[in-house]
């Protein structure tokens, strides 16, 4: 039959079914196909921190949540317009992320009583009416996977499992999507290893095309435009795997060997699997007894000439502490990076949050400063890691690299930089016996010299006892103790002399300035451009740098009336601004393990500034 | 130091004990094991095989721990019982460093336990030097992992309710390729220790009896003391007989696995019934180990157990080798273009 076609600037849908269904699969299938036919896009990752749940239970409900369009896309959508829901359980779990009017398309072979009951449902939310303000297709998912398989001899399980492909080909059919870059992958993935595995796959996938070609429910195709991004030669790219690269682009630039020490961790552990592939790039990965285990041995490397890092998330980072100190103490650079998670304790440790920004400026015994900054989406953890590891090694002092599980997990299209074109990291360690004093200091940036054993006639020892200026003799005379803590600290401030000045999005002046920092980036800027179009005056700065901060942010904050700073904890930016340039800034703080909303965002604009303006 | 001689050539300069010792004051308390135990590795240095700006000596928090200020080798004295993480990441880096660890009872197994035993079953090649006297020295006195049931110490009043570890047995039980016992006041084995391990390829664990003459004097003594110490001590030597005593009449035999004392000089036994060393038989180490429980045996010294396997570092230095010559040097463009690109123009 005949179908029509529709034009949309951009769709965001949400894929959600068991742990054990393959959503994430379908969603990052789904992702790269996008990628590749040239929209911009932003992902979700939504999945529960039990591996397996009992199927059809809404706590083992994972979801995964695509935002492409045509358009600059910034977010991975507050709600969406298309949920595909495998059972009960994730319908009823993800319905609130559906805004009115939008699609449902559902396995309608899993509606049954057992799994109302196991979603903790009374009635069949198809039949009962609660589901009128949505437009619902309903596929017999399973049934149809089984009848395009029937000849193959396959058992139910492994039948079960390539549903996700046939919710995936019918998405593919729906929004106009060639079929390429999933037949390449399950031909990759399954050929070599079971190509019958692949067969069934393939088959399912084609069956989920053909039924939106051939059944009547389905009318309408929609299209939507590549998006005119700046000319460049793209990949998609995850946040973790964009921190991984660039550390390895950060090590190979300076002429290091990479020394990671770690121990896994969500939603960190993405890293070590990705660094611990790269053997040929003379990358050394280290998977520790604990975590406390996995920084020293990163220091250890550091001691010899590596570049030391380490990878972890709140608690880890918490079980480095001490050690953290230390290596601020001997003065030798280290990475470390943090994908924050929701917490305390354990928290949501699949989820996101920005609860560790204090905890990473200041959250250690004494006066122990050390840089700290952030990535502000997926791909821009590539420069943010390799800018960690460049001021780690010119200032001789450990940096922290906060992401989180929304940027380490989310993808987005990302220019690829030409390796020539990355900034030089110039190293220079101590040769030479005659002059070599273990804490004398550079005049520009206060860093001390790297001395590496192996190296005759310096050697030395360093440690965690106060050290003598210029000897590094133990010291404990009171004098030379304030000195050294002011100097330590004098050193990470000459960060910000080697750092960008800030720059602001929208007028210098005004009313109303946003403050963001890390991932909260896109939601911030989907919101301003959002009151923008108003006729709202807003300002948006975004910091990349938490310590020191840039030398004109004062300045910036100054020229505006209101400042409003939002983040994913309880106000903790806010607390450093406050302190800082004694601003009355505001808060708005939504701790949901889930990106800010930018409609929310954009409420609280115009709760600011609309009245005036608007 | 070695230094250059008047022409181009750098001379292979014998060095002495004098280069190994640093230009800081040693303060330790006067009277300390210590002071023994940094004198004789420093007069077995100047022997070992390998440059001197080779050598990194790592320690964590605790008397032992300031042993990397005393000796004028590259050191790092780390923080409370992570050396054996430290300098396992210093050998992983650069496995051509000999690395060494000074670390003590409290720091090496107490509070730095799990990166002990995880160090010594991935057999880093680092050597450790645990300084043990059964107490915590550097905060005044409380008692260890290995201070003995009943110990009246300033945290126990009442007497130690902890049963302590055995060093030899924990490393023996992490799977050690290398396990030895000696003494402060034994200067020529406690060398001849130093250079075993020195020469051993891969994890080397050595058990230092050390007097705390402030707040445990004496611990050791019926060990260590000439009076005492023919009877109280056998000393291991591969191949050998274990043979004890002032006039060497009494020796180990095996009662099936049991070990006893029995004299050799009666008609009953002979030195030819008694248990021949073996350090390349773990079994036989967990038996001279566990002698401890005893207290009709003597303390067994030496070399429990000499082993080789693969050593950690050079597997992970291997791995890196067969990816090159597989994959070819990694392509930095490559990596960051990923597995698909696309152009936009």
């Amino acid at each position: 039959m005949e179908k029509t076609v529709k034009n949309l600037e951009d769709v965001t849908i949400r894929f959600a079914g068991d742990s054990g269904d393959g959503m994430q699969l379908a969603g990052t299938q789904f992702t790269n196909t996008a990628a590749v036919f040239g929209n911009d896009l932003s992902t979700l990752p939504d999945y529960p921190a039990e591996i397996r749940a009992p199927a059809g239970t809404t706590y083992g409900v994972s979801g995964f949540q695509i935002h492409f369009g045509s358009t600059d896309i910034l977010t991975p959508g507050d709600t969406c317009d298309v949920l595909v829901a495998m059972n009960p359980a994730a319908l009823v779990t993800n319905l609130k992320m559906l805004h009115d009017g939008g699609t449902i398309i559902v396995n309608e072979d899993s509606f049954t009583e057992k799994n109302f009951k196991m979603a903790g449902i009374q009635s069949n939310p198809l039949e009962n009416g609660s589901l009128s303000r949505y437009q619902v297709f309903r596929v017999s998912i399973s049934k149809l996977a089984s009848n395009a398989l029937a000849d193959m001899n396959l058992s139910t399980k492994v039948v079960d499992k390539t549903k996700n492909f046939f919710a995936l080909g019918l998405m593919y059919w729906m929004y106009n999507r060639p079929l390429d870059q999933s037949i390449k992958f399950i031909q990759e993935k399954f050929g070599s290893k079971d190509p019958q595995i692949a067969e069934a796959n393939l088959r399912v996938l084609k069956a989920g095309y053909n039924y939106g070609d051939t059944v009547e429910i389905f009318t309408t195709r929609y299209e939507v435009k590549p998006a005119k991004l700046p000319p460049g030669t793209y990949r998609n790219i995850m946040g973790n795997t964009a921190t991984a690269i660039g550390l390895v682009a950060a090590a190979k630039k300076a002429g290091l060997q990479l020394f990671l020490g770690s121990y896994p961790i969500t939603p960190a552990s993405d890293i070590l699997h990705e660094l611990a592939r790269l053997k040929e790039f003379d990358v050394k990965t280290f998977q520790a007894e604990d975590e406390i285990a996995s920084i020293c041995s990163a220091i250890g490397a550091a001691y010899t000439g590596s570049l030391g890092v380490t990878t972890t998330s709140g608690p880890g980072m918490a079980l480095k502490t001490e050690a953290l100190g230390f290596a601020i103490m001997l003065e030798l650079p280290l990475v470390v990076i943090d994908v924050q998670r929701g917490g305390p304790s354990t928290g949501l440790p699949t989820k996101t949050e920005q609860g560790d920004l204090l905890q990473a400026v200041v959250g250690r015994n004494s006066e122990a400063p050390l840089c700290v900054l952030a990535a502000s989406t997926p791909a821009d953890c590539f420069e943010a890691a390799y800018e960690a590891a460049r001021i780690a090694i010119k200032f001789m002092t450990p940096v922290i690299c906060l992401t989180d599980g929304y940027v380490a997990n989310g993808a987005e299209p990302w220019i690829v930089p030409n390796v020539d074109e990355l900034p030089e990291i110039p190293v220079e360690f101590a040769k030479d016996p005659s002059t070599f004093k273990p804490y004398a200091r550079d005049e520009q940036t206060l860093a001390r010299p790297w001395a590496l054993p192996g190296t005759p006639g310096l050697e030395h020892r360093i440690g965690g006892l106060e050290k003598e200026h210029i000897t590094g003799n133990i010291s404990y005379d009171p004098d030379n103790h304030d000195f050294m803590v002011k100097t330590r600290a004098a050193k990470i401030e000459r960060i910000a002399n080697d750092i960008p000045l800030q720059t602001i999005d929208g007028d210098s002046e005004g009313d109303l300035l946003i403050v963001g920092w890390g991932s909260t980036f896109g939601s911030i800027k989907a919101a301003v451009e959002a009151a923008r179009e108003k006729g709202i005056s807003v300002s948006h700065t975004h910091l990349r740098f938490l310590n020191p901060m840039p030398r004109n942010l004062g300045e910036i904050l100054y020229k505006f009336k209101n400042i409003l700073v939002p983040e994913i904890n309880n106000g903790q930016l806010i607390t450093l601004l406050r302190s800082k340039y004694l601003v009355p800034a505001v808060g708005f703080n939504v701790i949901r393990g889930l990106p800010l909303s930018s409609e929310d965002i954009e409420k609280r604009i115009e709760s600011i500034v609309g009245g005036e303006n608007g | 130091m070695a230094e250059t001689l008047g022409k181009n050539t750098v001379a292979q300069v014998k060095l002495t004990v004098k280069d190994f010792q640093s230009d800081q004051d040693v303060r330790w308390c006067p009277g300390c094991g210590d002071y023994s135990i940094l004198a004789q590795v420093q007069r077995v240095m100047p022997e070992f095989k390998h440059k001197k700006e080779d050598y990194v000596m790592v320690s964590g928090i605790g008397c032992s721990s300031r042993f990397p200020y005393y000796l004028d080798t590259f050191g790092i004295h780390g923080i409370h019982g992570r050396a054996t993480a430290i300098a396992s990441g210093v050998k992983m880096a650069k496995p051509d460093l000999q690395v060494w660890v000074a670390t003590g009872d409290g720091d090496g197994l107490s509070i730095g336990g799990n990166h002990m035993i995880h160090m010594l079953r991935r057999n880093v090649n680092v050597k450790v030097l645990l300084f043990n006297n059964e107490i915590y020295g550097l905060t005044k006195g409380q008692y260890s992992p290995t201070s003995i049931l009943g110990q009246v110490t300033k945290s126990t009043p009442y007497g130690v309710i902890d049963n302590p570890f055995v060093p030899v047995s924990l490393a023996l039980g992490a799977g050690a390729t290398f396990v030895a016992r000696t003494m402060d006041r034994d200067p020529k084995h406690l060398q001849a220790m130093v250079r075993r391990a020195e020469d051993h390829h891969g994890s080397a664990f050595m058990e230092i009896y050390q007097n705390c003459n402030v707040f445990n004097d004496g611990a050791f003594f019926t060990f260590t003391e000439k009076e005492t110490r023919p009877d109280r001590v056998v000393y291991l030597e591969h191949g050998k007989p274990l043979v004890f005593g002032k006039e060497k009449e009494k020796g180990i035999r095996l009662n099936g696995f049991t070990p006893e004392a029995v004299s050799i000089n009666d008609s009953k036994y002979s030195v030819n019934d008694l248990l021949v060393h073996d350090e390349k038989d773990s079994t036989l180490a967990f038996i001279l180990s566990d002698m401890i429980h005893n207290p009709d045996l003597p303390r067994a010294m030496g070399v429990f157990l000499a082993t080789e396997r693969v050593v950690y570092e050079e597997e992970m230095q291997n791995q890196i080798s067969r990816a090159k010559s597989k994959k070819g040097i990694g392509d930095l463009q490559k990596l960051l273009n990923g597995d698909e690109t696309w152009i936009v123009q």
